[in-house]
């Protein structure tokens, strides 16, 4: 959120001193500055906070897990010398065209009409760059992004905007979405000042409405429904395509053994620490599981059918580093999914920005209303002036680097546990260093052999 | 393939002429000796003009979905789920009822139902018409987006829930909510509506409504008089948020 939705005082006040500590000020621990600043800017205005981001709070994460690495009984790789590989094949379940990646590392769906074309366009760009897939989002397929993504993910959501047979049959793969970590049970949502007139002639609405997508599919409901939709969505595409379903993760050990027995080619289970264009704060913080929670559910419930590496597990929700694309294989992932750390590579909260995102109540490192279309970065607006600041070109190569380095990094993990390939890395390789950690991500806490709950 | 059995008007069993003489040709499927997959197939690989009977329907479901071609398919008993999905261009007649999700996300040609249709009926459709000579059951056009539905019967509860865009043609009576979060699509309903969604309301009759109705109606096959109608659409209230709207979210 910003502070500019606040009335401006009549008069502003002299600045208070700002030793609060010299002066044993004591803060709040219930009612801390970002508390006290909600209650105020909800006083002021009436509506609840809607902003982008993912949650805000600290939650057992990828950085409460570390690698034992090799030793006496655990040889590692060479460096530089030696194998790691890292490509990874997607929905060989039922589909005839799978698709084959260079590194597990995928773009997740972000709707062009939350971001700007421009930004669509650099993450396809990037992507294709070092051999990965790049998804639409809710409000259709762009020619541009579709130019511009070897590997494109055509996501089927509950608004359907813009959906067609004709990009349905030019996907590289479909993705069918249950729901989003950021807001499990929740629909979309695109304020009136990102709906131009491509964005609402793509999602056929008036110009500049505020939207609110649906949160349910319109023509299914329930397990036995989608079982029926995915046989509709095969026979269309004369079973091609290979078939994802997306949940948010909330009861993910029931929702991805359901998905599986649909008929899902792979599952994408997506934490609450994942990034969302606009949602209520309220729902982005109290709604969902952490991502490191999630994954051993998903993971169990893969095992238990017979099909952990036949249905692939994509895993979302605050990755940032090779370190958690490693724990997040290591824990039984096939490949992950990025969102914000892929904006952030476009170069979203940019210190360079710091003026102009001082102008709108917000700081580099701390904006977070995408909802507003006002992104002095050019990511996640519609306006031609900012989104002409992102050169898509220079824009790709930025991300096709961070995706190196990210694949690189997971490598470097992967060679000290002594695995050959990315796939090769187990729960065996890791230890928690808190024990919510330990409980949630089912490995031992660190220096013993204990894991809370495990029978 | 499918088994095709005595194609009417070809008798070419060369392969090169039956192709060359493909645009006037006749099928007939019996899909209680065929599956579904290669109905589809054969819809997806064929060209304009041909025409397929299909035989014991069986309530399978995902008939003759993702045809995008001219061609005209009828469907000879009951529909499953799914039926004419995401159709563009030919015409589909099913003489029997549909299931849920009836040409959904139809793109453009014709769905002629002459049963009942069950929920979802059009859902999301982009354009063309679907007309159903029967009852359409809850959710009948939801988030249509430009198609065109004629519903010869009654309308189930929940029906044209944000309706995007196109017209909803009801000559029997609608059930609760109709129109709920409507944005632009247009709904004329001859008989009684249970009641009206969020944001939907009843709008005035004018001439260019009654010169629509008239040709829809028309194109449905129906003789039913335009001025026995009335109309409904998005009284606008709900398209920004407003905290003085919270009590109708
Ligand atoms: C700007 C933005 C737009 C998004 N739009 C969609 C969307 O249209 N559909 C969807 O399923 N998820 C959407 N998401 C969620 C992402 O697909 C993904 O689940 C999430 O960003 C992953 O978490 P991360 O941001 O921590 O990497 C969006 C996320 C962001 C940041």
């Amino acid at each position: 959120m910003t502070i500019t939705s606040l009335p401006a005082p009549a008069q502003a006040p002299a600045t208070p001193a700002q030793h609060t500590e010299e002066l044993g000020l004591r803060e709040s621990a219930t009612f801390d500055r970002a508390t006290i600043a909600d209650i105020q800017r909800a006083a002021a205005t009436g509506v609840y906070d809607i902003r982008g981001w993912g949650a805000k709070r600290k939650v057992p994460h990828f950085d409460d897990l570390l690698f034992l690495g090799a030793s006496m009984s655990r040889y590692p790789l060479e460096g530089y010398r030696e194998k790691c590989d890292t490509d990874v094949v997607l929905g060989d379940r039922h589909a005839s065209r799978p698709l084959h990646l260079q590194t597990p590392v995928t773009i997740a769906g972000m709707s062009f009409g939350a971001l700007s074309a421009n930004a669509k366009e650099a993450l396809g760009r990037g992507a294709s760059e070092v051999g990965t897939s790049t998804t639409t989002g809710d409000g259709g397929m762009t020619p541009e992004e579709r130019g511009q993504s070897k590997h494109l993910v055509y996501q089927y959501l509950p608004s359907r905007y813009g959906m067609n047979p004709d990009d349905l049959r030019k996907a590289d793969a479909i993705e069918i979405v249950l729901g989003q970590g950021a807001k499990p049970g929740g629909g979309g949502m695109l304020l009136g000042q990102k709906i131009t007139e491509r964005v609402a002639g793509m999602r056929t609405l008036p110009v500049g409405i505020d939207q609110r997508s649906a949160s349910r599919h319109p023509d299914w409901t329930g397990p036995d429904d989608l079982e029926i939709k995915i046989g509709e969505l095969r026979e269309i595409t004369d079973w091609k395509t290979p078939i994802y379903v997306k949940i948010g993760a909330s009861r993910p050990y029931y929702d991805t053994a359901l998905a599986v027995k649909a008929g899902a080619d792979v599952v994408v289970v997506d934490g609450m620490q994942g990034g969302t264009a606009a949602t209520q704060q309220v729902f982005i913080e109290n709604v969902g599981i952490p991502t490191l929670a999630a994954i051993p559910q998903a993971v169990q419930a893969l095992q238990e059918l017979g099909v952990h590496r036949k249905v692939q597990l994509i895993v979302s929700g605050g990755i940032r580093t090779g370190a958690d694309v490693a724990k997040a294989m290591a824990l039984g992932a096939d490949a992950v999914a990025i969102g914000t750390a892929a904006l952030i590579a476009l170069g979203d909260n940019d210190p360079r920005y710091a003026a102009e995102y001082a102008a709108l109540g917000s700081a580099a490192g701390y904006y977070d209303d995408f909802q507003d279309g006002r992104d002095p970065a050019g990511i996640t607006t519609q306006d031609p002036e900012l989104s002409s600041r992102l050169d898509p070109v220079e824009g790709g190569r930025r991300l096709a680097n961070y995706l190196r380095v990210l694949t690189m990094e997971a490598q470097t993990i992967a060679r000290a546990c002594g695995k050959s390939h990315l796939h090769n890395l187990e729960p065996e390789d890791l230890v928690a260093l808190t024990i919510e950690a330990s409980a949630m991500a089912r490995v031992p806490l660190a220096g013993t052999s204990w894991i809370p709950g495990a029978k | 393939m499918v088994t095709l059995t005595a194609p009417e008007t070809s008798t070419d069993t060369n392969a090169e002429a039956a192709q060359h003489a493909a645009s006037t040709d006749s099928f007939s499927v019996d899909l209680a000796g065929s599956p579904v997959r290669e109905l589809n197939q054969a819809l997806h690989n064929a060209v304009d003009g041909q025409s397929w009977t299909v035989a014991n329907p069986e309530g399978k479901h995902s008939l003759a979905v993702g045809i995008d071609a001219r061609v005209s398919v009828t469907i000879n008993g009951h529909a499953g789920y799914y039926a004419a999905g995401m159709h563009q261009k030919g015409d589909v007649t099913i003489n029997g009822n549909a299931g849920v999700g009836l040409a959904e996300n139809i793109m453009s040609g014709r769905v002629h139902v002459k049963g009942d249709a069950s929920q979802s009926a059009a859902a999301t459709g982009h354009g063309g018409l679907v007309v159903i000579d029967g009852n359409a059951s809850a959710r009948c056009g939801i988030s249509m987006k430009g198609v065109d539905i004629v519903v010869g019967g009654n309308i189930g509860h929940m029906s044209a829930f944000m309706a995007q865009a196109g017209r909803l043609v009801v000559c029997g009576d609608a059930g609760e909510a109709l129109g709920d979060s409507i944005y632009e699509a247009r709904i004329y309903v001859k008989g009684t509506v249970a009641s009206l969604g969020a944001d939907c309301i009843e709008k005035p009759l004018k001439e260019e409504h009654l010169a629509e109705l008239g040709e829809l109606l028309a194109a449905a096959g129906r003789t039913d008089n335009p001025a026995d109608f009335k109309r409904y659409g998005s009284a606008r209230n709900l398209y920004h948020f407003s905290v003085h709207n919270s009590t109708s979210y």
